[in-house]
């Protein structure tokens, strides 16, 4: 199971975000003035599961002429309501020393409150900055894609509240099938940066929450495909650098404190009595 | 090739985990010079090679407390070694630095502890256990001294792996780099301390002493080494100004920390400054290295 979220009939209200915390009781962040967007949530993080980016690509008025630009196949604004992405390959699954982060039966990654003990290592390792360390509970927080509801036979919360139906939940097969038939349209229409994001298995081996984007993945802060990278790419070049750095250390010790012997030696054989 | 971007959030790993990198790292680091002097020195060298084997375990106490105290539940420390997941057993991840680290420092705490009960036996502070210092003392000893020396060192350097299995701007692009550098850095202070301690204590050779200024510049060498390539490796990312700007002071005491050892092979610089001088700035540049690398890459 999982998301398809189309962007391009996003329209920023929010009711997503709205949906989540009411059904997973978050509190939400203190509200905050960020000076530069209308969007006042910030961040994907403990308190906020799905977070509606707004992409504001408007170029500055500088006091002379105001002529709207068109960046982004004639849209200077975006809007992307993002969640965590239930990698199949999942980054915050690989580092997690407590076994909390956990894959379900729906294919979904979730974390087990009782097993995590707060150590924080897949806020580190997750490529997306999804998840957020909920400082009441001491533990790390994110999106269970509403794991209970789905165990009721219900919809995500978020998908069920989307009047504009950007956020669609279903089998991933049958989203697979509607993200392509919307992409060849928008394609048709001359949108000719519209793309998916995680259809395939070129990032992270496939997301279970994939997006149709009308710009490129990093406008929306998303990795591109060079920089979607697993932490345990570092996992044998880091052992195989500290193991070549142990031995050239020893031999350096050995050599300074068997020369030092050896000059001991010579000393004491020197040394008249 | 075109700069990395990372998007990950910070895991707002503070001052507890700078202390656990620096306790962490002298307690490995000592750990192995006690090793290196006891089996790669001579007699004169045996009452060095027990104070680092006493300054490996006090170092290593306070490891587990920051660990814990860093945890956002820390009475689930136990949760890093048994696995409370429905299936259960115990929860070893060899793919997670974590959780190797986590056992490693759980063995490395036996092998420091036993091997300091044999030092402070030879000192003479506890005859009772002098049985420990005889069995250490012999073949036996140089196996659990070579093992415990493998995971002490290990305790040094995967720290820099863990930072690096992430997909946090700096510590992920330093790559290969990290794990080295924490532990040439470590061997490096643990050196320092040595120094520190043994010219603070009669009952040490001075010969001693001029081995471990030479094995300390061998070690400063290599950290220098590591540390220039891990700017390499953050320049070729893309992320090396994240590491520059206001990180030039933590640098400078890095760099202070590095050229003292240096220095003081000069006669000048060695009458001019007390002895203790060189140490102390090379702990204090250790523990700079690991401030800038924890704090630079999440602020």
């Amino acid at each position: 199971m999982g998301f398809f979220t189309d962007t391009s009939i996003c329209i920023g209200c929010k009711a997503c975000e709205v949906a989540c915390k009411e059904w997973n009781q978050l509190q939400g962040d203190p509200a905050k003035f960020t000076a530069d967007s209308y969007d006042n949530t910030g961040q994907l993080d403990a308190q906020n599961w799905r977070h509606v980016q707004f992409i504001e690509q408007v170029p500055d008025n500088n006091g002379v002429v105001f002529t709207p630009t068109p960046i982004a196949g004639g849209q200077a604004w975006l809007m992307m309501s993002d969640v965590c992405k239930h990698c199949k390959n999942a980054s915050c699954m690989e580092v997690c020393p407590t076994n909390a982060l956990m894959r379900t039966e729906y294919d979904t990654v979730y974390i087990q409150n009782d097993v995590c003990n707060g150590c924080r290592n897949c806020i580190s390792a997750c490529p997306y900055g999804v998840i957020g360390f909920n400082e009441e509970k001491g533990i790390a927080q994110k999106c269970t894609l509403c794991y209970d509801r789905l165990q009721g036979g219900l919809q995500p919360a978020c998908a069920k509240a989307c009047p504009t139906e950007s956020i669609k939940f279903g089998y991933i097969d049958d989203l697979h099938t509607a993200a392509d038939a919307r992409l060849a349209n928008l394609q048709k229409q001359g949108y000719a940066k519209a793309q998916l994001y995680g259809r395939d298995e070129k990032v992270y081996g496939g997301l279970n929450a994939f997006f149709l984007l009308m710009d490129k993945p990093e406008v929306y802060k998303l990795p591109n495909e060079a920089n979607a990278t697993l932490p345990s790419r570092n996992n044998l070049p880091g052992y195989v650098g500290g193991v070549a750095t142990a031995v050239v250390a020893l031999i350096g010790g050995l050599l300074a404190f068997r020369n030092g012997r050896m000059n001991g030696n010579n000393n004491n054989t020197t040394t008249p009595h | 090739m075109p700069p990395a971007e990372h998007f990950a959030s910070p895991p707002q790993w503070e001052w507890w985990i700078v202390g656990y990198l620096f306790f962490g790292g002298i307690a490995g680091g000592s750990y192995a010079l006690g090793t290196l002097l006891r089996f790669g020195g001579d007699a004169r060298d045996v009452r060095a090679a027990n104070l680092a084997f006493i300054t490996s375990f006090l170092a290593l106490v306070p490891c587990p407390i920051f660990l814990t105290l860093d945890l956002g539940q820390p009475l689930l420390l136990w949760h890093m070694l048994v696995d409370t997941s429905p299936g259960g057993g115990l929860a070893f991840k060899p793919d997670s630095p974590m959780s190797l680290g986590s056992w490693a420092l759980l063995a490395f705490g036996l092998f420091s502890f036993v091997s300091f009960l044999g030092a402070i036996a030879e000192v003479g502070s506890f005859r009772a256990r002098s049985a420990i210092a005889r069995i250490l003392g012999g073949g036996i000893g140089l196996v659990w001294n070579a093992i415990g020396t493998v995971f002490g060192l290990f305790i040094c350097g995967y720290t820099g792996v863990l930072l690096a299995v992430s997909n946090q701007p700096v510590w992920s692009d330093a790559g290969w780099a990290l794990g080295g550098m924490f532990l040439a850095s470590a061997l490096a202070g643990s050196t320092a301390l040595l120094l520190l301690l043994a010219r603070s204590r009669r009952d040490v050779d001075s010969d001693t002493g001029v081995r471990l200024e030479t094995a300390d510049r061998y070690f400063v060498i290599l950290e220098t080494i590591l540390i220039v390539v891990f700017l390499v490796t953050l320049a070729i990312a893309g992320t090396i100004g994240k590491v520059l700007g206001v990180w030039i002071v933590l640098w400078l005491v890095v760099i202070i920390g590095l050229a003292a050892p240096i220095a003081m092979v000069s006669r000048g610089a060695a009458r001019r400054w007390p002895p203790v001088a060189a140490p102390l700035l090379a702990l204090l540049g250790v523990l700079a290295l690991r401030a800038l690398v924890i704090f630079s890459a999440q602020i």
